[in-house]
């Protein structure tokens, strides 16, 4: 990134010198406070609009141009934007979620059900369930609208990946995340989708190979020590199962996901931006 | 106000036969690829896009797809479904315009002067990401009011539900269950889904159609993908959230979720045909004798086919040359497999095929 030099006076609208000060707006707009924060003028010259973006630590993701093809809502359907913008709802979501929410057995079910009972007109919860799926869509045609411009062609093809690793931690966000409730619903979905684990070839204990694990008589692998164990803090979807894919939830996958994010975005930018034409 | 019996009898008879089903989905998808320009007009598109519209509208006046339509978890997948749709048809679309200025020498769309052109991010794109995050806000909180989020009863590891369904976008690979061991359904394929998905750009040395719609100059991997995709994602999610009932059975769409419904099948394994039904035999102790058809069908399909594959088929050959030896073979195991679940979905529905390789003794089924 280029440097943003010291605080010079915004070119545009900087009041001249032995002139009195202008309309409310304009006070506050060429005051210290926001002139401290905002160091350029109005985004309304080249040099403003370039300011703007690379001034600005978020907005800095971006470049400061772009080919016009790239920001066409019919070529990229806003999808990779939408899928973060639904990664922030759900941290921030999230986040209010588990002021009230305590991941045991004993409370799990009782605090979704005061959530729905007890908060006046509370949405969170709804918003962080509807915005997890929709995230799962978004992310889907995403990754459709990306296959079908053939951005993953070189010289993206990193970042096609680092892609097919955040749509796993996607799933895998959504999957953990349905345990938590505690309902039946949540228990039977999370049962049948792990217990595809057990027969994980050779580490799962009804996987193929599990039975070459022998010593002498004794069966390395068997309910109480394979994959799916491993995953689920024992032999059924139980309390430590809850804990578990609480912490994976919160705070394991959310950070990963973040982590290769930053990636992604870094390398949309290094590997020549939105994909165009050659 | 009722479905005319005529239409829901007819709809579940076609539909509740999954084989019919998945054919007609198969060859619905292949014409649509084949007459893309002409499907994608809006003269076209929009009347088949209100029709099916029109389809789901009368569909919530059966009591039966109400009851699964409405069900908080599953209003998502019609939303995805619909939106799948919608952009394939925005992305066909375009394809179709691009291919069109190809084939008169023109650069695609996107290649144009106003469009390589570059244009400040401040404000063309921000106030366009801006707008697209307001909106979406707004679509978001509306459907939370109008929509509870889903609590059933508390989780009672006694009581299993029937049907007992994984999340919706785990149905695909549940639906494999039915036809693969759980090594392969649930550990293989997915895995395969992913590596498959990560060797792509490695794989595919086709330069065009880098970085603009076109159907024309890459119309293999296309192809491929949208079977993948729309068939062996999205529509199994679709079957398996509206059309598998208790027992995991196949049901219509309009049909009733009868708890007693029974299908008399007995699946029987490839071995079992062999001895039994063909040479009347008996069946052979020795696991490795009796299994032996089924694994040099399963080698021949994985191991041989590639080679005549190369071989023969001047496309296949062209990727050989391109890839060579180690890529090629990635690529092809991948797309065999892709293959492979066709064909034994097909099996299974057809001669009630339950293993081509069954070996109990020591899990190991395919």
């Amino acid at each position: 990134m280029a440097e943003v030099k010291a605080p010079e006076p915004p070119a545009s609208s900087a009041p001249e010198p032995g002139k009195r000060k202008g309309s409310l707006l304009e006070q506050l707009w060429n005051g210290q406070i926001w002139t401290s924060i905002f160091r350029h003028g109005m985004p309304d010259t080249p040099r403003n609009r370039t300011l703007a973006i690379m001034s600005n630590v978020f907005l800095h993701l971006h470049p400061p141009k772009i080919r016009r093809s790239g920001i066409r809502m019919k070529y990229t359907w806003c999808m990779g934007g939408l899928t973060f913008f639904l990664f922030l709802v759900e941290t921030l979501t999230g986040v209010l979620l588990m002021f009230y929410y305590r991941p045991t057995a004993e409370f799990a079910y009782a605090d979704i059900v005061s959530l729905r009972e007890d908060i006046p007109l509370g949405i969170m919860r709804e918003i962080h369930r509807w915005g997890a799926h929709a995230m799962v869509i978004t992310v889907w045609l995403h990754m459709m609208r990306v296959f079908l411009t053939g951005s993953y062609k070189p010289p993206r093809e990193f970042n096609w990946n680092v892609g097919v690793i955040l749509l796993v931690l996607t799933l895998l966000l959504s999957f953990t995340g349905y345990l938590l409730p505690w309902d039946q619903l949540a228990m039977w979905a999370v049962t049948v989708g792990t217990n595809m684990a057990r027969a994980t070839p050779v580490v799962g204990h009804e996987g193929p190979g599990a039975s070459l694990l022998k010593l002498g008589d004794i069966s390395l692998v068997h309910a109480g020590s394979d994959v799916r164990y491993a995953l689920l803090g024992g032999r059924f979807v139980a309390p430590a199962a809850l804990l578990r894919f609480y912490v994976l939830h919160c705070v394991a996958f959310p950070l990963a996901a973040a982590t290769l994010m930053a990636v992604h975005f870094w390398r949309v930018r290094k590997d020549g931006g939105v994909s165009g034409p050659m | 106000m009722e479905l005319p019996k005529f239409y829901t009898d007819l709809v579940n008879a076609v539909v509740s036969r999954a084989a019919v089903f998945v054919i007609l989905s198969s060859v619905g998808l292949v014409l649509a690829m084949k007459y893309y320009r002409v499907l994608t007009k809006p003269k076209v598109a929009g009347p088949i896009g209100l029709g099916a519209a029109f389809l789901l509208f009368i569909s919530f006046f059966d009591p039966q797809f109400k009851t699964v339509a409405t069900l908080p978890d599953n209003v998502p997948i019609i939303m995805m479904v619909a939106s799948v749709t919608f952009f394939v048809w925005v992305a066909f679309r375009q394809m179709a315009l691009n291919d069109e200025r190809l084939e008169k020498g023109l650069p695609p769309k996107e290649a144009e002067a106003g469009e390589v052109q570059k244009t400040f991010v401040w404000p063309d794109l921000v106030y366009i990401e801006f707008i697209c995050l307001i909106l979406f806000t707004v679509f978001l909180t509306v459907w939370s009011i109008a929509l509870k989020a889903p609590l059933e009863q508390p989780a009672n590891p006694a009581k299993t539900p029937n049907p007992s369904k994984a999340p919706w976008y785990f149905l695909g690979l549940q639906e494999m269950l039915v036809y693969f061991d759980p090594w392969i359904a649930g550990v293989l394929l997915p895995t395969m889904i992913i590596t498959g998905l990560m060797m792509l750009p490695y794989i595919d040395k086709n330069p065009k159609g880098n970085g603009y719609y076109t159907f024309k100059e890459r119309k293999f991997a296309i192809s491929i993908f949208m079977y993948g995709f729309v068939v062996a994602w999205v529509l199994l999610i679709f079957m398996g959230t509206f059309l598998r009932g208790p027992n995991w059975n196949f049901f219509g769409p309009y049909e009733p979720w009868d708890i007693h419904k029974l299908e008399p099948l007995t699946n029987v394994n490839l071995s079992e045909i062999i001895y039994l039904q063909v040479l009347g035999v008996g069946m052979p102790r020795n696991w490795f004798i009796r299994e032996i058809w089924g694994i040099l069908l399963v080698l021949g399909y994985f191991v041989a086919m590639p080679g005549l594959l190369a071989r023969f088929v001047p496309m296949f050959r062209e990727f050989y040359k391109q890839l060579g030896m180690i890529r090629y073979s990635v690529f092809i195991v991948h797309l065999l497999v892709m293959g492979g679940m066709l064909i034994k979905m097909l099996l299974r529905w057809t001669i009630n095929l339950k293993y081509l390789v069954g070996i109990p003794e020591y899990f190991f089924n395919i």
